[in-house]
């Protein structure tokens, strides 16, 4: 590799191409050729930042410049005055929405000082498609340990004592699995990565998988190494092409450089990789519906035991990780068990990746330590509410979490602490709300989402979860009943008891956790028949501030149902019995006299 | 390509490639590291900088000192240009003019690594926006 004395990093993840930053990666090789220089400036397409709110990204090393929002029209100006002549671009720097100052350099940004980055160490620094990248910064180097210095007894054992839980949801010991997986005898076993991501707002295995694709690959085989598999498979949906793409391109390059393949530096262990494309489906992520499908076969779970390390994939002994669970594996091993159990919390070590979204100024993809505190999360690396609105609640854990409120914002997060409030890690989505958001709408969105995505094999899923919708939608219509809280709550609690699969056993804890956190906000739907969030049209009640009312009798003219009455150059008044909700008196009053609760 | 056969190969070739990305790897912890700024602006480049900013650097390389050489907008000094500030950890920046390449080198071995004070040394006469409280 040549010595550039500058790096410019442009991020190549989805979100960022989406706003061509590919563009600006072709802009600012050409205006360095324009410029000439060639020899002092290199631009290298990497990973994400996680600063997805405003990408395009373009970093600029070594003075750690962060432009954000990056235009394809701003490329002559980046090369021609930073590069060139090193002052930086002003108007492109990150402003603090606080102090509305322009930050000059990453390592001052409140999004990243409260971050620890083991899972996401390469994105955002290397070159994914770039092998000599990931092995300069000692990439294939833990695999390399493994096979020449440790039996896979002593590897299980490491992994085992540096507490690492499954990242994918359950928080299930990974070396615990591994060691199951490894003490059942076969002829042939298999590792799979989960890549399966399904909760709506998650995308840190996109991410990962785009930006640092050689850290699975080579996880993935010191998996193999350790349970005695020589195949792996990534089941990964067919909607995430670019990390497809990159994953392949990896694979491709280790096969080439041979780190998989027969042999693997020369010590007799052999692994290949293969991918399977899924279909999008939610339940494909539990691990038995995974295997179903990689077999050709319906996406359906299976009642566990047998679990998949007796009998998996062909009825081999299988080992599912997700794709942050692999992740972290090569850096356990390089920097040592203790080294990672010395981060994070009591049961809950190392770090896990939030993908924050939302009412929050700061969306993107973040990596803390287990045990910060939603606060410091949401107020300090989020950068707060939006537009100065007041926190509401926390939806953790997808579909299969609850949500969190004012009262848990300063407990410590890890898998634990967040089951205890009523919710879950789940694979580390994070949707922040506002007093705007309607909590009874929220619960119903995630239901919406459940029912969709029901296989449909059990009863208490597949006909529960539709009922549980039904009553929602009727109780958002301004059509429930206090018995109808009951029956919700009575029959999420069945659902959870009966159902088959993780799924089904989760769905119901969107509406548990806000029955239990925002029963007023529920109570208000049912008796009153009042959405404090305004957020249920049917439950809008429209008045007339009397003050206000000129009479000018538009809004009579407008009311579709004759429900306004009033004297010409009178206050009016709105019959709240005949009022259908329609909005039409709110959007024709010009004086602001029509007031809608 | 050739295949990597060893672990050895791979130790190797990973030695071999390193080089490249020690740039990213040192801006991550600047503060702990040797800082040096270029005075780069058009007196600046004029008067020589972008050639003692490669000699910085290559310098740099040569004596094993882990640092960061980022380029500065005009300090000011344009009667000492190419300037450059240097800034080891746990001391003072210090702020050097009219330095050619034999003066960098010079930098690099008696003040950065051995600690001792040369000629050419600017008295800072003012206070930059960031340190005022």
């Amino acid at each position: 590799m040549a010595q550039y004395k500058m790096h410019l990093l442009v991020c190549g993840g989805t979100g960022c191409r989406a706003s061509q930053s590919e563009e600006v990666v072709a802009n600012l090789i050409t205006e360095i050729k324009k410029q000439g220089l060639e020899n002092d400036a290199q631009v290298v397409t990497t990973g994400c930042f996680g600063f997805c709110e405003k990408g395009p990204i373009v970093k600029i090393i070594p003075d750690n410049t962060f432009y954000t929002q990056v235009t394809p029209e701003d490329c002559a100006e980046i090369i021609s005055e930073h590069v060139l002549k090193g002052r930086r671009v002003h108007r492109l720097l990150y402003e603090d929405p606080e102090t509305l100052k322009h930050i000059e350099d990453s390592k001052h940004m409140g999004f990243y000082q409260k971050q620890i980055r083991i899972a996401l160490r390469n994105c955002g620094f290397i070159d994914p498609e770039n092998i000599d990248e990931y092995i300069a910064r000692d990439g294939y180097a833990a695999i390399g340990k493994v096979l020449t210095e440790m039996t896979p007894a002593e590897a299980v054992d490491l992994l085992k004592k540096s507490g690492l839980r499954g990242r994918g949801g359950g928080g299930f010991p990974t070396g615990l699995k591994w060691e199951i997986a490894a003490s059942n005898k076969s002829d042939e076993k298999y590792v799979v990565c989960n890549a399966d991501e399904g909760d709506p707002g998650a995308f840190m295995d996109r991410s990962i998988l785009e930006g640092d694709s050689h850290s699975i690959i080579e996880a993935m085989a010191i998996c193999g190494y350790c349970i005695g598999a020589s195949n792996g498979l990534v089941y990964i949906r067919a909607e995430y092409p670019l990390a497809i793409k990159r994953l392949q391109i990896a694979i491709e390059q280790a096969k080439e450089y041979g780190l998989l393949g027969d042999n693997i530096l020369g010590t007799g262990f052999s692994f290949n990789i293969e991918l399977k494309y899924g279909a999008g489906a939610f339940v494909c992520g539990e691990e038995t519906a995974l295997i179903h499908s990689m077999e050709g076969l319906r996406g359906e779970p299976t009642v566990k035991p047998p679990f998949p390390a007796e009998k998996g994939y062909l009825g081999k002994p299988t080992n599912v990780n997700n794709v942050e669970t692999f992740a972290n594996v090569p850096v356990i091993f390089l920097k040592g068990a203790e080294w990672f159990s010395s981060i994070g919390t009591e049961k809950s070590k190392g770090t896990k990746v939030f993908a924050l979204a939302g009412k929050i100024n700061n969306v993107g993809l973040i990596e803390v330590p287990m045990g910060i505190t939603l606060r410091e999360v949401i107020f300090e690396i989020g950068g707060g509410i939006k537009d100065g609105k007041k926190f509401k609640a926390v939806q953790t854990g997808g579909p299969s979490g609850g949500c969190l409120t004012e009262k848990h914002l300063d407990t410590p997060i890890d898998f634990d602490n967040l089951v205890a409030a009523g919710s879950m890690m789940g694979s580390g989505g994070m949707i922040v709300m506002d007093e705007d958001d309607c909590m009874v709408s929220i619960a119903k969105f995630y239901l919406e989402f459940t029912v969709e995505e029901s296989c449909g094999k059990c009863a208490p899923c597949r006909i529960g979860n539709k009922r549980l919708h039904e009553l929602l939608e009727k109780i958002c219509d301004g059509k429930g009943t206090e018995d109808d809280l009951e029956h919700l709550k009575n029959l999420s609690n069945v659902i959870k008891d009966t159902s088959l699969c993780g799924l089904g056993q989760t769905s119901p804890n969107p509406v548990l956790s806000t029955l239990e956190h925002f029963y007023d906000e529920y109570l208000a739907h049912v008796k009153e028949r009042v959405c404090t969030a305004g957020k249920c049209k049917a439950l809008k009640l429209y008045t007339i501030i009397a003050d206000k009312c000129t009479g000018c009798t538009a809004c009579t003219r407008a009311c579709p149902v004759a429900a306004i009455t009033g004297e010409k150059r009178q206050p009016h008044v709105i019959d709240v019995d005949k009022c259908i909700r329609c909005g039409a008196c709110y959007d024709k009053c010009k004086f602001s006299a029509i007031y809608v609760q | 390509m050739n295949k990597i056969k060893s672990l050895d190969d791979l130790r190797k070739m990973k030695q071999s490639l390193e080089h490249g990305m020690t740039i990213r790897e040192n801006s991550n912890s600047p503060e702990s590291l040797v800082q040096i700024r270029v005075a780069m602006a058009t007196c600046g480049i004029a008067a020589g900088a972008r050639t003692v900013m490669n000699t910085l650097i290559e310098k740099l390389e040569k004596e094993k000192i882990p640092a960061v050489v980022t380029q500065g907008g005009c300090m000011g000094y344009c009667y000492a240009e190419p300037t450059i500030e240097v800034k080891v950890p746990g001391k003072d920046p210090v702020v050097f003019g009219k330095v050619d390449s034999a003066v960098a080198e010079d930098i690099v071995v008696k003040y950065i690594k051995n600690g001792e004070l040369i000629d050419g040394i600017i008295p800072v006469n003012y206070q930059s926006i960031n340190e005022q409280k």
